[in-house]
């Protein structure tokens, strides 16, 4: 029991991280508690502090909006919280969707999925075409071009305000990851994550390995959902630098050998 | 004989460069042909109702972040927010009276709360001894409209439903007397509504009577017409103002009008081109 939960200590305290955030959306609506009210979009954090999605005011600000001091304060707030410290935690500590996107890829382990599909292509670059895309529609059609499409809202507000048919969406993502191409949501496509993988690259909280101590067992590879970034494992010491890295520890957790930890990025001795 | 063999092609990086580079950009152009259908189809919702001190339809999809605090402040849980399913611009809120009404709180709840002024509180304030005040009665959410073959007033039979349950009573809904010709004896007590009075707030929407709503709100932009700015009224001076800065010359001027009447009959080069 104790090693379980010392192998799932960041899974464990991830969803303890996603599901109080979404509790507290909930009771703000629901109950009237004033923790946290609105949604990932945009909140008020203890009745004073905004907070915005800074990809979502990007979007409005394409398409044509006048921007209020309020959401510009918010989205700085965000930006620089994941841009200085947290590095794209948001994707594996906060978002909802994840949770349907690791339930898809623990599925897909534990059946062997991934030997017996046929592979399907799509390149981990989509996301950022997506985020360049999102924006010229913004202008095109004056509305944020992703916010009225995106699974992530509709799960959220789902979740707050009511699902409506917004579950046959939420499946959607969760059948496309399960049946057509492996971390196809959060490691292709999502463009919020793409904006995340891009303005947290230089964020001071990253995982960090101990080439000496590992044993080439790849367990690491094998449950991170952005295998791409592991490719010191095994061959060098220091930090996973890859702004992709979502930060989520599952590679951590599953080390037997200590190889690998969370630490804070040393800027000032490159060697050290 | 060697010039007609073929030469094996050399995919250079170059190339390879240039068509990938091709390949994504074709497959964006795609992408975001498909996603800019769906998003126009989805942005049409013509008979959506918005929340009090809601910007102009565009201005208001352009600045809404889809957060819900409105929803949330709403004390009536009047405002919802579009789901998937609702066919409405996915994560706005809007409200339908019949169901739910506006019951126009004086604090206005919904509105200070939007973190981007997609809700203006400058469209639901008035200024009152050099302060601005919330005033809920100058919003402008939607009008209503009466079906005079389903609103049973129009019968004779006296209903004042709607005229009662009007916040802006008498001003939003007047009752016009008229005598019952068919009877002879009664008066038919008929609801009108002024445009300019109605906030749009659907309560008598919801007080109707009848099986289906025989008055109900509309967005302005379906509910009204637009007279443009070619007629003026003569009877009212600040109308009639709009006459000072119009250019006088009313003659019509094309090529033939240029000459005289006596030469465009005798020239005949100006009665055929060429």
């Amino acid at each position: 029991m104790i090693s379980f939960i010392k192998k799932h200590r960041f899974l464990m305290l991830r969803r303890v991280s996603q599901l109080t955030l979404i509790g507290l959306y909930f009771s703000a609506n629901a109950y009237g508690l004033g923790i946290l009210k609105g949604t990932l979009s945009s909140s008020l954090l203890l009745d004073t502090i905004p907070l915005s999605d800074p990809f979502a005011v990007m979007q409005m600000f394409a398409a044509g909006a006048i921007l209020s001091m309020d959401v510009l304060i918010g989205a700085l707030i965000i930006l620089l919280f994941y841009m200085t410290i947290a590095g794209r935690a948001f994707c594996s500590w906060v978002c909802p969707i994840n949770m349907i996107t690791d339930l898809a890829n623990w599925l897909r382990r534990v059946l062997y999925l991934d030997k017996t599909e046929k592979k399907l292509w799509l390149g981990r670059s989509v996301r950022y075409w997506l985020i360049g895309l999102t924006l010229i529609l913004s202008v095109i059609t004056n509305i944020a071009a992703f916010e009225i499409v995106s699974p992530i809202s509709m799960l959220h507000r789902g979740l707050v305000f009511g699902m409506g048919m917004g579950t046959a969406a939420v499946l959607s993502i969760f059948l496309f990851d399960l049946f057509a191409v492996k971390n196809g949501w959060c490691g292709h496509i999502c463009p919020l994550g793409g904006f995340y993988a891009v303005s947290s690259k230089m964020s001071l909280i990253r995982v960090k390995h101990n080439q000496p101590n590992c044993t080439l067992c790849m367990k690491c590879k094998d449950v991170c959902p952005e295998k791409q970034i592991l490719s010191i494992i095994g061959k060098e010491s220091g930090d996973v630098i890859s702004g992709e890295c979502t930060n989520c520890g599952r590679c951590i957790e599953v080390c037997d050998d200590d190889a690998l930890s969370f630490g804070v990025r040393n800027y000032i001795n490159k060697n050290g | 004989m060697n010039n007609l063999k073929r030469k094996k092609p050399v995919i250079t990086e170059r190339r390879k460069f240039l068509s990938t580079m091709a390949q994504s950009v074709g497959l964006s152009a795609l992408g975001g042909m498909v996603w800019t259908g769906y998003i126009e189809e989805a942005k049409a919702a013509p008979l959506i109702l918005r929340p009090p001190g809601a910007k102009s339809e565009t201005d208001f999809l352009r600045s809404c972040i889809k957060c819900g605090q409105c929803a949330e402040a709403c004390p009536f849980d009047t405002l919802r927010m579009a789901k998937p399913g609702d066919n409405k611009p996915m994560g706005t809120p809007f409200f339908i009276p019949r169901e739910v009404p506006c019951y126009m709180c004086t604090d206005i709840p919904c509105v200070p709360v939007c973190p981007t002024g997609a809700l203006d509180i400058d469209l639901v304030s008035v200024m009152k001894e050099g302060e601005k005040v919330l005033d809920i009665e100058k919003s402008k959410m939607g009008v209503a409209v009466v079906d005079e073959e389903s609103c049973i007033a129009y019968w004779g039979i006296q209903c004042d439903a709607c005229y009662r349950a009007c916040p802006v009573m008498d001003k939003a809904i007047v009752l016009e007397y008229k005598r019952n010709d068919r009877t002879g004896k009664h008066a038919f007590l008929i609801p009108k509504i002024n445009s300019k009075a109605c906030t749009g707030c659907g309560l008598c929407e919801r007080a109707c009577v009848t099986e289906k709503a025989a008055i109900f709100v509309l967005p302005h932009e379906v509910a009204q017409g637009k007279v443009g700015g070619h007629y003026i009224k003569g009877w009212d001076q600040k109308d009639e103002n709009r006459l000072e800065d119009i250019s006088t010359d009313v003659t019509t001027h094309t090529k033939r009008s240029e000459l005289e009447a006596q030469d465009y009959l005798n020239n005949s080069e100006v009665l055929f081109d060429d």
